[in-house]
């Protein structure tokens, strides 16, 4: 991944006098997105201006008009175009077997590409009259031969089946000019993808399928006898992506994560297939690796010197692995001493805003009541007083309101994923997103540290001290951040025990056990990964949050969503799709915890 | 604080509702809580700002002919500020009921809305009340009132905060029926705002449909996507004559935040349905 580097002012000024960057852009092309469709559509920069239904590509900057105006509809209309693809089903054919029946595969996609942006344009109009709008007045006048091709498209049932129909009785001639926000069709590309999100869909919906059915088991007897899992079926509209979830035939509110999960697959499939309904055992997650056996006896003991044991959850078991792990504890190593510099430098004004936001919580007034003295007089014991007094009782002499800072009186305990995937980009964000932390915190006055974790096996699980909560945020702390490294696998559960037993050694109100994290527990040796690891890692959340932590986690892993919810909580997390927006996110995530 | 005439309007807080409050029911929230006020046991309203937890209770009110008393928390509501405080009134000292015991007294509703962000000590003096105690000790006087069967106690909060420090403990959560308030689906929606504003149906649809697009925005920059209540403004608005756009903008992306891209965004979204 790369970022464009921001060009200076002068630079961008000579370049694109009336033109417009995709980056001033790119942020609110996709909230649009998000907003129309309830998927997230990323939007990036690219040679080539197409969708693979995942991103949309679009030029780095525009300066066809002389107006910026002009220019900037003409982004809208570029994404507001491709977005329709991917929402009223232009990939749900399969382009590049139907291309084999053209003679010529390059006027054969020209036309369909066309003939879509004909019929897309309508299904706009029910919907979206606004974006109807904006695409057709960018556009020329359809030529004459194209008129009958145009009510048939527009007709509400007309599909990519009848673009394509249209495109091969077409074929013969030449297609007219295309308009200016086509761009190409790439049918290969998007089949990769597409292909991936489908199997992955899939899988999700199964397993949230399954624990519904599993909910709804739960309620009935004994349970000795597995019933026939519930029937359970999905009436969804293409049009509007409503849609009704019935469990044995009654109605069911959807959780978010199916209602996300059904609209997405809707609008690739038009309707949920029937295959996806079919009943798993009750409370089965889509089969992973399950963990290999180890003996019982081979506990981790032998190996445990100088580090300390933990238990380890195993779900099939129901039941702890005594002293199954071992956690070491070790400074990172000192890092490239230019690198926090460098950062403090490069976000010099995102960090002092940060400061300011900090600041302000910090600066939280409080009214102090029944003081012995202060700024005011507290009116309600005044009148306590007089009543007391009234009724022969002893008059209190603490009379006063006192203005006062609040005390936080927050530990928080940062949790920094060192596993071998956050190689490079994920890495140097979560340094960044450190460096900032670090930063606001100091402005706010918390008490903090800072830890990673990674390991390999259950006999080495490593936590890497970078700040603890008694040491200053000093030149060595600002090194070992730079030394923070990708390094193995994420054994999560143990860093989980160790770090919550350190939270807990600290006198604070509040405790917090603030993870970053790029994707779910996964130790590839001794079985650590799939199911297993989740509910091993969900265990120790649970054993942290009755221990008096409140655990958060922040996390760029993209199917996060299906594990996350189970694992936190519903409202104990936050799921990042941009790898660089990490630092601010992050920061921004424990100002909201906390205030 | 000492004119009586504030504390006539004190008293008039505990009102009985004389025309039924329009409601749609959304799932089995009615029954389930006419249930609830029939074992006397307390009502938790979960939900997002702006879904009809108010209303519910109104109704509710009203269907059951209760006296009803909101009290709106915030951070500064202290215990007192429920149960009562003495007062000078010359050089005497007047014990004023707070509205909770109002309530209590009179055995109507009480309904604590948004109890979060209340004072911890509140908690405290609801739970006597909210168990099958059902009895409100009032310290300072000396004094335990006991809860007539009528009373019924409901408090509402919207779990969608993050804030570790506004979270509800299970001491006090574990005393209520909980009932979950969530958006209408759309066609009930659009009903509620052609009834609530006067708007015709196609333009409400509209309106419904940006509100389900900015509700999935929550989470991406938005803390919360457009309640009900927000449509039915901007709805109330177009009545007026006011043109949708303009009406959306200030009833609807102004209303969700403050961000300058968002607003951008939330603009294009009105676009797109007007």
């Amino acid at each position: 991944m790369t970022v464009a580097q921001p060009l200076s002012a002068g630079e961008l000024e000579e370049e694109l006098e009336h033109g417009v960057r995709l980056t001033e852009l790119a942020r609110v092309l996709e909230l649009v997105l998000r907003g129309l469709s309830a998927r997230a559509l990323r939007v990036e920069a690219g040679p080539e201006t197409y969708t693979d239904t995942e991103t949309i590509f679009l030029p780095e900057s525009i300066d066809a008009a002389p107006e910026r105006a002009a220019n900037e509809r003409l982004y809208k209309a570029l994404a507001v175009h491709h977005w329709a693809q991917t929402r009223y089903g232009t990939f749900n054919a399969d382009l590049d077997d139907v291309l084999e029946g053209f003679a010529s595969r390059e006027r054969g996609l020209a036309w369909i590409n066309l003939l879509e942006a004909v019929r897309l344009e309508a299904c706009l109009r029910r919907g979206y009259p606004g974006l109807a709008r904006l695409l057709a007045s960018l556009r020329p006048r359809l030529p004459e031969a194209l008129v009958d091709a145009e009510r048939e498209l527009a007709r509400p049932r007309a599909s990519v089946g009848d673009s394509i129909r249209l495109a091969r009785e077409l074929a013969v001639m030449e297609p007219p000019a295309a308009f200016p926000y086509l761009g190409s069709l790439h049918p290969d590309r998007v089949k990769t993808v597409r292909e991936a999100r489908v199997a992955k869909e899939r899988r999700a919906l199964y397993r949230e399928l399954a624990k519904i059915r599993e909910g709804l088991a739960v309620e009935g007897a004994g349970e000795v006898e597995r019933k026939p899992a519930p029937a359970v079926e999905v009436d969804a509209s293409f049009d509007t992506l409503q849609f009704k979830l019935e469990v044995e035939g009654e109605r069911v509110e959807p959780p978010p994560a199916v209602a996300a999960l059904v609209r997405s697959i809707v609008q690739d499939f038009g309707a949920v297939p029937p295959e996806y309904l079919v009943a798993a055992g009750p409370g089965r997650y889509a089969p992973d690796a399950e963990p290999t056996d180890e003996p019982e006896g081979a506990r981790a003991e032998s190996h445990a010197e100088g580090g300390t044991l933990y238990d380890e959850w195993d779900f099939q078991r129901r039941d702890y692995r005594k002293d199954w792990c071992v956690a070491f504890e070790s400074d990172v190593p000192r890092g490239d001493p230019a690198f926090v510099a460098g950062v403090r430098a490069q976000y010099a004004g995102q960090i002092a805003q940060l400061r300011r936001r900090f600041e302000a919580l910090r600066g939280e007034e409080k009214l102090l009541r029944r003081e012995h003295e202060g700024d005011d007089l507290d009116f309600d014991a005044v009148v306590e007083a007089y009543a007391d007094r009234r009724t022969g009782m002893e008059v209190t002499e603490r009379l006063f309101t006192l203005r006062r800072r609040a005390e936080r009186n927050i530990a928080a305990m940062f949790m920094v994923d060192m596993s071998g995937s956050t190689m490079g980009w994920v890495n140097e964000c979560e340094r960044t997103a450190l460096v900032m932390l670090c930063e606001a915190l100091e402005a706010l006055g918390d008490r903090y540290a800072i830890y990673g974790f990674s390991g390999w096996g259950r006999k080495r699980c490593e936590i890497y001290r970078i700040k603890r909560f008694d040491e200053r945020y000093s030149d060595a702390v600002r090194g070992r951040i730079a030394g923070v490294q990708a390094k193995d696998y994420t054994r999560m559960g143990v860093a989980i025990r160790h770090l919550s037993k350190l939270l807990n050694e600290v006198e604070a109100k509040t405790r917090i056990l603030f993870t970053l994290s790029d994707g779910k527990p996964d130790d590839f040796i001794d079985g650590y990964r799939g199911v297993y690891g989740i509910e091993d890692t969900r265990q120790a959340l649970i054993e942290a949050r009755a221990s008096g932590v409140h655990p958060f986690c922040i996390t760029i892993d993209e199917e996060a969503r299906d594990y996350l919810p189970h694992m936190y909580g519903a409202a104990s997390w936050a799921l990042i799709d941009d790898v660089r927006k990490l630092p601010l996110k992050a920061a921004d995530a424990y100002r909201r915890l906390t205030s | 604080m000492n004119d009586p005439a504030r504390l006539k309007v004190l008293e008039a807080e505990l009102a009985t509702i004389a025309a039924e409050p329009y409601y749609e029911p959304v799932g089995e929230e009615i029954p389930l809580f006419e249930a609830a006020y029939s074992a006397r046991v307390p009502v938790l309203l979960k939900g997002p700002t702006g879904c009809g937890k108010t209303r519910f209770v109104e109704h509710m009110a009203w269907r059951l002919a209760r006296p009803l008393v909101t009290v709106s928390c915030h951070d500064d509501l202290t215990a007192s500020d429920l149960v009562g405080r003495y007062l000078i009134v010359g050089d005497e000292t007047v014990w004023v009921d707070g509205p909770l015991a109002r309530a209590v007294r009179a055995g109507g509703f009480c309904y604590l809305d948004e109890i979060v962000e209340a004072r911890k000590d509140t908690t405290v003096v609801i739970h006597p009340l909210a168990d099958t105690r059902r009895c409100l000790p009032m310290e300072k006087r000396g004094e335990l009132l006991r809860a007539p069967d009528e009373f019924m106690l409901i408090l509402s909060y919207n779990p969608g905060y993050q804030s570790v420090l506004k979270e509800l403990k299970h001491s006090t959560r574990q005393r209520f029926v909980a009932i979950e308030f969530a958006y209408p689906s759309a066609d009930l929606e659009a009903r509620i705002v052609v009834r609530e504003s006067g708007l015709d149906r196609a333009t409400a649809e509209r309106l419904v449909k940006l509100g389900g697009m900015t509700r999935n925005l929550k989470g991406s920059g938005l803390d919360e996507g457009a309640s009900t209540r927000l449509l039915v403004h901007a709805a109330q608005l177009m009545v007026r004559g006011v043109p949708p756009r303009t009406a959306c903008h200030g009833a609807v992306a102004e209303a969700l935040t403050d961000d300058r891209e968002m607003l951008v965004a939330l603009d294009e979204l009105v676009g797109a349905v007007f």
